[in-house]
């Protein structure tokens, strides 16, 4: 699904990501873990194509397909979800309005019609109960107002409408309640299938606890510096990311 | 985190696309002004001589003043002896109902989206339809005129209704209130004109559509609505005009008036040619526009989508004379390119427990400039007035600038007014946020913008809502942002 070939990006003259080699197979869930400024939220823009950065080496696709070369939109419509650390707001402009932008630039993409208002208000409504949200979401503005918990919901909200291949989740823990986690968690749960890979990013241990990874890998320094199971996000928990260092 | 260097590249330019000319065999003045030209105009209208000594009276007012020069605009002088006072198709003979009208003429309607047929009944909007300086048509006239609603180009209402003309003429807008309504006094040639009687509510809404065709004319329309005791109406008004390198002056006037009880809608698109974008050609849109709300609980409310124009000078205004009247200005104006905007509104209080409310959203993209000018007055006699202000830039790209420029006068102490700005830009997360959930650059743009107007969209009617919104997309192609 999603392939990293020693990839080096920059910001500016400085080195973020020093060489990241990385195989995600249909069906599977990655984590990475590091601590603050090792390079987790550099990757996940730059995966999404987000302004800022030079690619110095390497290379990322998705299935076989060069992503360096796409615009950050045909990378989404091609099936790249995104999940924000933070998500942005948008004065004025409904929920219901952006997903239906979104659903629809993904369906003219791939060659479908423009989705029926009817079929999608049905499709909306079954998918916001997954995620234990208020129909009232809908007609609000793109997270206005909303608590840090009630903005991940509705990153999980798009992507469950969007229905990417490849996932990555941006710190999608952060700033979430226990009560919150678990709800999210479900929700990505739901979404997982054979046919769709997931990238999760995390400082912490915690949100393993619910979306159990397959593979781990951690971060440290733009490099990745181990990788394991799912038992490896426990040992780190324990043992710090000052033990990494060491190590490596 | 050093640099990050977003260029949005230039995204597809579309073209302005009502830009076309329409040929047609014209009875068009040479250019100049004087007072031989003013009569000429007048006998043309076949006006009463009433009429002839009030255009004189105005000019001869004129004659002594100077363009104001307060405006945030930078404007080449303009030269008035080279404009054409007067264009008009050709008629062959007097027309007796829509089906004379010139096939070309309704072509052009249809082009621009406003069937004039009147079979095509489901449209549900009387059009009147202002071509340079005459009104070509005017559509459900007649089932108008059951309900009592005088719906007609004002060069019939002064032979028809000359009593009512004579009444309200000049009565919001005197001619001498400034230097662009004291010259539209002297050669307004056409525009739509409204009596709504007593207690009637106006079954459809009312539009008329201006269309500048012919190059080197100035439009000079007028328009006059008269809501009588307890009536209401909604009246709607759209303009175009074709892509021409030099620029052109459309300097109207708009009188309102509202009696006890009345209520009027007035709504604006106003799509004139922007200039190309190098800031080529394009309207000159000189306007006054004010509403007497003279009545007890009498209502105005004036809502504008601004995107044409080179040039836009306007400030929808109401006088809040009748005690508990109420005034509202919600406004889009948006500027691309080197467009320049002087926008806003002004809110006179008089009456006792009048209110106010004014929501400005002002976009500027390109090199554009755009300011909001608004002025609240309470006078000593408006006890618990109250005005609400909002006003709110947005800016695309870095080369634009937005500018407020609030007056306040309150004269009496009870008054309550209030008033709120914020400028802000639309940041590169809310595009790349966008973009990630699969819009091009451009429609997250027009997207974060239609988020950004919705208060003042939803003050439109559906027609106009829907158009406007488009409109805000195609204005902003071509702009960039970073």
């Amino acid at each position: 699904m999603l392939s990293i070939k020693d990839l080096q990006v920059n910001i500016g003259d400085k080195s973020i990501l020093k060489g990241i080699s990385l195989d995600i197979n249909p069906g599977e869930v990655h984590a990475i873990m590091g601590p603050n400024g090792s390079g987790k939220s550099t990757l996940s823009h730059v995966l999404a194509g987000k302004d800022g950065y030079t690619i110095t080496g390497g290379s990322i696709e998705i299935e076989g397909q060069d992503l360096a070369e796409m615009a950050p939109e045909k990378r989404a419509r091609e099936g790249l979800f995104l999940a924000f650390q933070y998500p942005v707001e948008i004065p004025g402009v409904s929920n219901i309005y952006l997903l239906k932008a979104a659903l629809n630039a993904v369906r003219l993409h791939k060659g479908l019609s423009e989705v029926d208002a009817l079929d999608f208000l049905t499709l909306v409504k079954e998918k916001i109960k997954l995620l234990g949200m208020d129909e009232k979401f809908l007609y609000r503005s793109v997270n206005q107002g909303f608590s840090g918990g009630e903005k991940k919901r509705n990153e999980i909200l798009q992507m469950a409408i969007m229905e990417p291949k490849m996932c990555i989740l941006d710190e999608t823990d952060s700033g979430l309640d226990i009560d919150a986690l678990q709800i999210v968690a479900a929700g990505v749960n739901s979404l997982r299938s054979e046919s769709r890979s997931f990238l999760m990013i995390t400082h912490y241990q915690r949100l393993l606890d619910y979306i159990v990874p397959d593979v781990v890998h951690v971060l440290s320094d733009g490099q990745i510096v181990k990788t394991g199971g799912p038992e490896l996000a426990l040992e780190l928990e324990q043992k710090g990311y000052g033990w990494i260092g060491q190590e490596a | 985190m050093t640099s990050s260097t977003t260029e949005i590249e230039q995204l597809i330019g579309k073209e302005y696309d009502k830009g076309f000319v329409t040929n047609l065999e014209a009875d068009t003045f040479l250019p100049g002004l004087n007072e031989e030209v003013i009569t000429a105009l007048s006998v043309k209208k076949n006006e009463p001589p009433f009429m002839l000594e009030w255009r004189l009276k105005a000019y001869r007012h004129w004659l002594t003043m100077t363009p104001p020069e307060w405006a945030f605009v930078s404007v080449d002088p303009i030269d008035y002896q080279e404009i054409s006072y007067y264009s008009a198709p050709k008629q062959k003979k007097e027309l007796k109902s829509l089906d004379e009208v010139d096939p070309e003429l309704l072509d052009t309607y249809k082009k621009l989206g406003i069937p004039l047929e009147e079979q095509e009944r489901l449209a549900g909007v009387a059009v009147d339809a202002v071509f340079d300086s005459v009104s070509v048509a005017t559509t459900f006239k007649g089932k108008l005129k059951e309900v009592g609603v005088i719906f007609c180009p004002i060069s019939e209402a002064i032979q028809e209704y000359p009593e009512l003309v004579k009444q309200y003429l000049g009565t919001v807008v005197p001619q001498e209130d400034n230097f662009y309504a004291a010259l539209n006094s002297a050669v307004f040639t056409d525009g739509s004109f409204v009596y709504i009687p007593k207690g009637v509510r106006c079954p459809m809404e009312l539009s008329t559509y201006f269309r500048i065709n012919a190059s080197n004319t100035g439009q000079f329309e007028r328009t006059l609505i008269i809501a009588d005791e307890s009536s209401h109406v909604s009246y709607l008004e759209g303009c175009t005009a074709p892509m021409r390198d030099e620029n052109q002056l459309h300097a109207a006037v708009v009188e309102l008036v509202a009696l006890d009880n009345a209520q009027i809608k007035y709504s604006t698109v106003q799509n004139w040619y922007p200039g190309d974008k190098n800031g080529k050609g394009g309207i000159y849109n000189f306007v006054t526009k004010r509403a007497d709300c003279r009545g007890v609980n009498s209502k105005v409310s004036w809502t504008q989508v601004e995107t044409g124009s080179a040039i836009t000078w306007k400030y929808p205004s109401c006088v809040l004379t009748g005690d508990n009247a109420v005034g509202e200005f919600y406004s889009v104006a948006l500027t691309n390119n080197y467009q320049q905007a002087d926008t806003g509104t002004k809110m006179i209080h008089v009456g006792k427990n009048t209110r106010s409310t004014i929501i400005s959203k002002g976009i500027s993209a390109g090199k554009a400039q755009n300011s909001y000018r608004g002025l609240v007055k309470v006078l000593k006699s408006a006890e618990n007035a109250r005005n609400y202000t909002q006003c709110d830039s947005l800016l695309v790209g870095d080369q634009c600038g937005a500018h407020t420029f609030p007056y306040v006068e309150v004269k009496q102490p009870s008054a309550n007014v209030e008033h709120e700005a914020t400028t802000s830009k639309i940041s590169e997360d809310q595009l790349f946020f966008c973009q990630q959930r699969g819009l091009s650059a451009e429609d997250a743009v027009s997207l974060i913008v239609n988020g950004f107007c919705k208060e003042v969209f939803k003050e439109l009617p559906m027609e106009f809502a829907v158009e406007a919104q488009a409109l805000l997309g195609i204005s902003l192609e071509g702009s960039s942002v970073g």
